[in-house]
Formats: C-alpha cells, sequence, structure tokens
C-alpha cells in the first residue's frame, strides 16, 4: 500500500479530528471518574454500549432522536451512579487495583447481558445525516456533528466544575481526599454526583456514537482500551491534554489506516502510547501529581 | 537449593490426580473424551493462572498475560507451518520471545514504578498490541479467524509435539505440565526473592532503603511469569491444534486470567489450580444445563449461551467484595489460625 500526500491524505487527517472530538469526549468521562474518584472503569465502554442501545431502542418505539439521546443520557447517567453505589463504593478502601478488577466483572455482565437482551447481530439506527462537501473531500454530517456537540459537551463541563458550588466542591476532593471530609463535606455523595456526571458524558457519546457505528454488544473491546490510551496519555484531569491525546491517537488510527490497515493504525497508536509512558510515565500533560 | 519434600498428604494428592483418567474411564465408558477434555483444560489453564499468579501475588496486577500466552502460541505455530521447524526450538522460541517483550516493557515500567491502574493500563496496551499484530499479519497468523498447525502423520508425534488425539496422553503431559507450574511456584514462595518481592510490594521505598533491587526483583519475576505463560500458551496451543487472537490472546483472556486467579485466591499454591476448576465447570456446568433443560431453552433462545458469561461477571463482583481471597485463600484462612502472609 502506498501513501501519498494527496486529497485523500487530507481527508484522513480532517476526519482524524473529528474523529478526535468524538474520542476525547469519551476519554472525559472516564477521566472525571479517573481524576475524582481514583477508579478505573475497566467497563466504561460497555456503559457506552448500554447507552447506545437505550437510544436505538428509544428511537425505535417512537421517540424522536434528541428526546431518545436525552433517555440514552439520563440511563447511562443513572447507571453510572449506580455502578458507583453497588460495586465501588464497597471496594473503595481496598487496594486501588481491586476496584479496576471490580469493574472488569461488570465488563462482562453487561456484555453477557446485552448479548442475552439484544442478541449479536449489528443493528443500525438508520438515520442517515448526509455528507457535507468541501474542496472534493466529503465528510459525515453525523461526524462534523459529533465533533460539535464534543466541544459543546466539554466546554459545558469545564463551565460546570469552574463555576458552580457543586464543581469546585469536585475539584476540591480531587485535590485532597483526606482533607475535604474533615471539612464537613458528604464525599460520598460528591463520589456519586462524579459518577452521575461521567456516566452522563458517556451516555452523550454513545447518542453521538449510534449515528455513526453500528450497535453490537462487543463494541465495548473494540474502542474501550482506546479511551484508556486516551486517558492516561494526556494526564489525569488535564481536560486539555486529554484532547490533544485524543487528537494524537486519531490521527494515528485515521491515517494508518488510510495508508495500511485498519489493524497497523491501531497497532502503533498502542506502541506509541507504551513508548510515551515509558518517557513521561505521568503522561504527555501531566504536572506532577 | 534445598530439596522439595513431599508431605504425604501432598503426595496423595498428586496420585489422586494422576489417576483421575483411569476413574474417569470407570464411571464414564461412553462420554470418556469429553470428561477428559473437560479435566485436561483446567490443567491447562491452571498452568497458565498459576504462571500469571507468579506476578500478581505480589501486586504487579498484569493485563498483558495475554500477548503472552499468544506470543508462545503463535511462534510455535509459525514456525512449524511456514519453517519446518519442529516445536522443540519452537516452544523455547516463543518462551524466549515472550520473555524478551515482558523485559523490555517490564524494565521501563518498574524502572520509573509504573503500578496499580497505570501498570494494568500499560499491560492492556500490550495485549492489545500484540492481538492486533497478529490481526494484521494475516497473510500467515490468518487474521481473526486464527489458523492451526499442519498435521503431521496421523496427529501424534514425538517430533511434532502434537497429541491431541489421545486424550489420556493429554492428560498426563497436561499433568506434567501443571506439576512444573507447582513446583515452579514453590520453588520461588521458598526463595529470597520472594521476601524482596514481598516487601517491595508493600512499600518500595523501605524495600530498596534496606538493599533490595526492587527493579530486579521485579523483572526476574515477570521473565519468569511471562515464559511459564508463552509456555502453557503454546501447548494449549498444540492440544487444541487451533489458535486464534481471541482464544489464546487478547483482552477478554487476560482478564479471565486474573478473575480466575482472584476466585481461586492469588497467594496459595493451589489457588490458581481451584480458579481453573471453578471458572470451567462453572462454565461448562451452565452449559448443560441449558442444553439439558428445554425449558430454559425455549425461554432463552440462542442468547443463552451468554448466561454464563453474565453468571461468570456477577460472580466475580461478588467474589471482589465479599472474598477478595478467593475460595481457597477463604478456605484455608478458616482452617489456619496463624495469619497468612497477605
Amino acid at each position: 500500500m502506498d501513501c501519498q500526500l494527496d486529497i485523500f491524505f487530507a481527508e484522513a487527517l480532517i476526519n482524524g479530528l473529528l474523529l478526535a472530538g468524538l474520542l476525547a469526549l469519551l476519554a472525559l468521562g472516564l477521566n472525571v471518574v479517573f481524576g475524582v474518584i481514583d477508579v478505573v472503569w475497566i467497563c466504561y465502554a460497555e456503559l457506552v454500549m448500554v447507552g447506545m442501545y437505550g437510544i436505538l431502542y428509544a428511537y425505535k418505539g417512537g421517540a424522536p432522536f434528541l428526546l431518545a439521546a436525552l433517555i440514552g443520557i439520563l440511563v447511562v447517567a443513572a447507571a453510572g451512579a449506580l455502578l458507583h453505589y453497588l460495586v465501588i463504593r464497597p471496594v473503595l478502601d481496598t487496594p486501588p487495583i481491586n476496584q479496576l478488577l471490580v469493574t472488569g466483572g461488570v465488563l462482562f455482565f453487561l456484555q453477557a447481558a446485552a448479548t442475552m437482551a439484544f442478541g449479536i447481530e449489528f443493528q443500525n439506527i438508520g438515520i442517515r445525516l448526509g455528507s457535507v462537501g468541501f474542496a472534493d473531500m466529503s465528510f459525515a454530517w453525523a461526524r462534523v456533528w459529533a465533533f460539535l456537540v464534543a466541544l459543546g459537551g466539554m466546554f459545558a463541563l469545564w463551565l460546570f466544575l469552574k463555576r458552580t458550588f457543586m464543581g469546585t466542591a469536585i475539584r476540591a476532593i480531587a485535590q485532597d481526599r483526606q482533607i475535604m471530609p474533615l471539612m464537613g463535606v458528604d464525599s460520598r455523595k460528591l463520589y456519586l454526583a462524579t459518577s452521575a456526571i461521567g456516566g452522563g458524558l458517556a451516555g452523550l457519546a454513545a447518542a453521538l456514537m449510534v449515528l455513526q457505528y453500528d450497535i453490537y454488544p462487543q463494541i465495548g473491546l473494540q474502542f474501550g482500551p482506546l479511551i484508556f490510551m486516551i486517558c492516561v496519555l494526556g494526564g489525569l484531569g488535564n481536560m486539555i491534554g486529554g484532547f490533544i491525546a485524543a487528537f494524537i491517537i486519531s490521527q494515528f488510527i485515521a491515517v494508518g489506516s488510510s495508508c495500511f490497515h485498519t489493524e497497523w493504525g491501531y497497532a502503533v497508536a498502542f506502541l506509541f502510547f507504551m513508548v510515551a509512558i515509558f518517557i513521561r510515565p505521568q503522561g504527555l500533560f501531566g504536572g506532577k501529581s | 537449593m534445598r530439596a522439595l519434600r513431599l508431605s504425604p498428604a501432598a503426595i496423595i494428592g498428586i496420585l489422586a490426580v494422576a489417576a483421575l483418567p483411569l476413574l474417569v474411564r470407570l464411571l464414564f465408558p461412553g462420554s470418556e473424551r469429553y470428561y477428559l477434555h473437560i479435566l485436561i483444560q483446567i490443567l491447562f489453564w491452571s498452568f497458565i493462572y498459576t504462571g500469571w499468579s507468579l506476578m500478581g501475588r505480589f501486586g504487579l496486577t498484569s493485563l498483558g498475560h495475554g500477548a503472552f500466552t499468544g506470543i508462545g502460541a503463535y511462534t510455535t505455530v509459525l514456525l512449524w507451518n511456514y519453517l519446518g521447524l519442529s516445536p522443540w526450538i519452537g516452544i523455547p522460541a516463543g518462551v524466549l520471545l515472550a520473555t524478551v517483550v515482558g523485559v523490555l516493557v517490564g524494565y521501563p515500567c518498574f524502572r520509573f514504578r509504573i503500578t496499580g491502574h497505570y501498570f494494568a493500563l500499560l499491560t492492556l496496551a500490550l495485549t492489545e498490541f500484540v492481538r492486533l499484530c497478529i490481526v494484521g499479519l494475516r497473510d500467515y497468523t490468518g487474521g481473526s479467524l486464527g489458523t492451526q498447525p499442519a498435521r503431521y502423520g496421523d496427529g501424534i508425534s514425538l517430533y511434532a509435539v502434537q497429541f491431541e488425539p489421545d486424550r489420556m496422553l493429554s492428560y498426563y503431559i497436561a499433568f506434567a505440565l501443571w506439576l512444573f507450574g507447582l513446583f515452579i511456584w514453590i520453588r520461588v514462595d521458598r526463595s529470597m526473592d520472594r521476601y524482596a518481592l514481598d516487601a517491595a510490594s508493600q512499600d518500595e521505598d523501605a524495600a530498596s532503603s534496606v538493599g533490595i533491587d526492587v527493579t530486579r526483583e521485579k523483572l526476574k519475576i515477570t521473565a519468569l511469569s511471562s515464559g511459564v505463560c508463552a509456555l502453557g500458551g503454546a501447548m494449549f496451543g498444540q492440544y487444541q491444534m487451533y489458535i486464534g487472537p481471541e482464544t489464546i490472546a487478547g483482552l477478554g483472556l487476560s482478564l479471565n486470567m486474573v478473575f480466575a486467579v482472584i476466585s481461586g485466591g492469588m497467594w496459595v499454591l493451589l489457588g490458581p489450580t481451584v480458579g481453573a476448576v471453578f471458572t470451567q465447570l462453572l462454565a461448562e456446568g451452565l452449559r448443560v444445563l441449558i442444553q439439558g433443560s428445554t425449558t430454559l431453552k425455549n425461554l432463552l433462545g440462542s442468547s443463552a449461551l451468554a448466561l454464563d458469561q453474565m453468571v461468570y461477571g456477577l460472580l466475580l463482583i461478588l467474589f471482589i467484595i465479599y472474598m477478595p481471597r478467593g475460595i481457597l485463600g477463604t478456605l484455608s484462612g478458616w482452617f489456619s489460625k496463624s495469619t497468612p502472609s497477605k
């Protein structure tokens, strides 16, 4: 396969950028939970999968897409809070790796439950938004919208964290888990809220993904590892870093897939991730934690 | 090197496991092959899980061991299929390659103190990388469909290390491998390295301040553990006579390894074995239950195949929350008054 600097290459680059928005949004949800509660939800991508199915069935049940998307966001937000309440909270004081592993159990559970409930077939929501042409290149509207909404979602989260009382409290507890409870803050409530926010972001990402991809129970395994990489690569709690990391990774995938087979784009991205972490263990843009 | 003295109980236990196929032959003369197949799988997985637990017990929770089993299996089969090299060369080559990869990834990790979540996620990336390479090299590896080692003669050959048609022989090969795994575990358990690693897993600074070369100790155990898993992957591939990126490599396998060991018990000799028995019997039992009951079959249809995974996931959550030391760890905790090391 040859790779030329032609218009297709430019198209791949821009598609990579559009993908970066979506991936950054996905990583953000995980990043919020990771940064505040210090828990890695290995089953994060499966929550997105649940959201996608929720939206699909709400839409097929007759709800307009925006309402279906809202339902999806609320469902995943509730799922996030539930996950924290039922699964994370009992192991919060045990070694951190247990928290990661316990959500691995949730991963198996959700995947199998989705297989039983919805079957293994690929399903599509069947909304076509068409595409926009620009200088001999064409981009699917679904991707453009995904990019814009993802940016909007990130901005909204930033406003929430900076401007509201709850957001300030969440940032504070992320800085010091021991002191905040001494200040009379109910950390349990904050953790629950954070989990719901993380879930809500996953739901928003699900709404954007449902327009672009077919849905099947194993979809989480396909992009889950990518989200973890972006999250770690960008540095914890660093939203700008997360975006840049998403951009780098998505360029590997977009350009790699356009020049070679898809797997090689992904493989190089993973290799890059490992090398980058060896060079900068705190993430490319993370400060000293 | 101290001689390994076996207690009477251990000798009886080993003899019992050795006699198991004869019992199967007596009890289930008609479906001997099926029951032996389950036992063989349990033994192979026990060996691989024991290999994982060599590292896992010291807080090095790796999600990268699916990469090592994959490297072992694919190296062996590819060398055999394309270069005609006997697995007697291929398996050591696979083990060596996996060990080198383990050390290459391990060194910077331990040097820069990448631990906990970060170690798990980094090794997860390694698993994905190896899986993607296997899929990407589809001209040789058969991509996501997997591939088979070329059958040599009637399928039983010392030269080609193929033994699948003879289940009795397969059983004793798996049995020998399993004993070898237990032997390695005991050797590690009784070595000085074990105390060094125990100390390092509890407080790295304190451990290095008393003169333990933490990086070196961790690298040693990583090399051993990845080599054992590669050997297990290669032998399991030879038994299955099929290797696929999802069955012998990949994230699902890595997670399975971790969970089986946790359910059995990470800090006891037979914990990984109990984990393998537990997970295999659970999957097999649920499958038989569903196949045997028409009501369940009608109720669930083809999706019933996912039921075992669902129960499995649920049990894992419960295990980690309520029984983090696993079945055997908890049981032995009841029987011995003395506090275990962890």
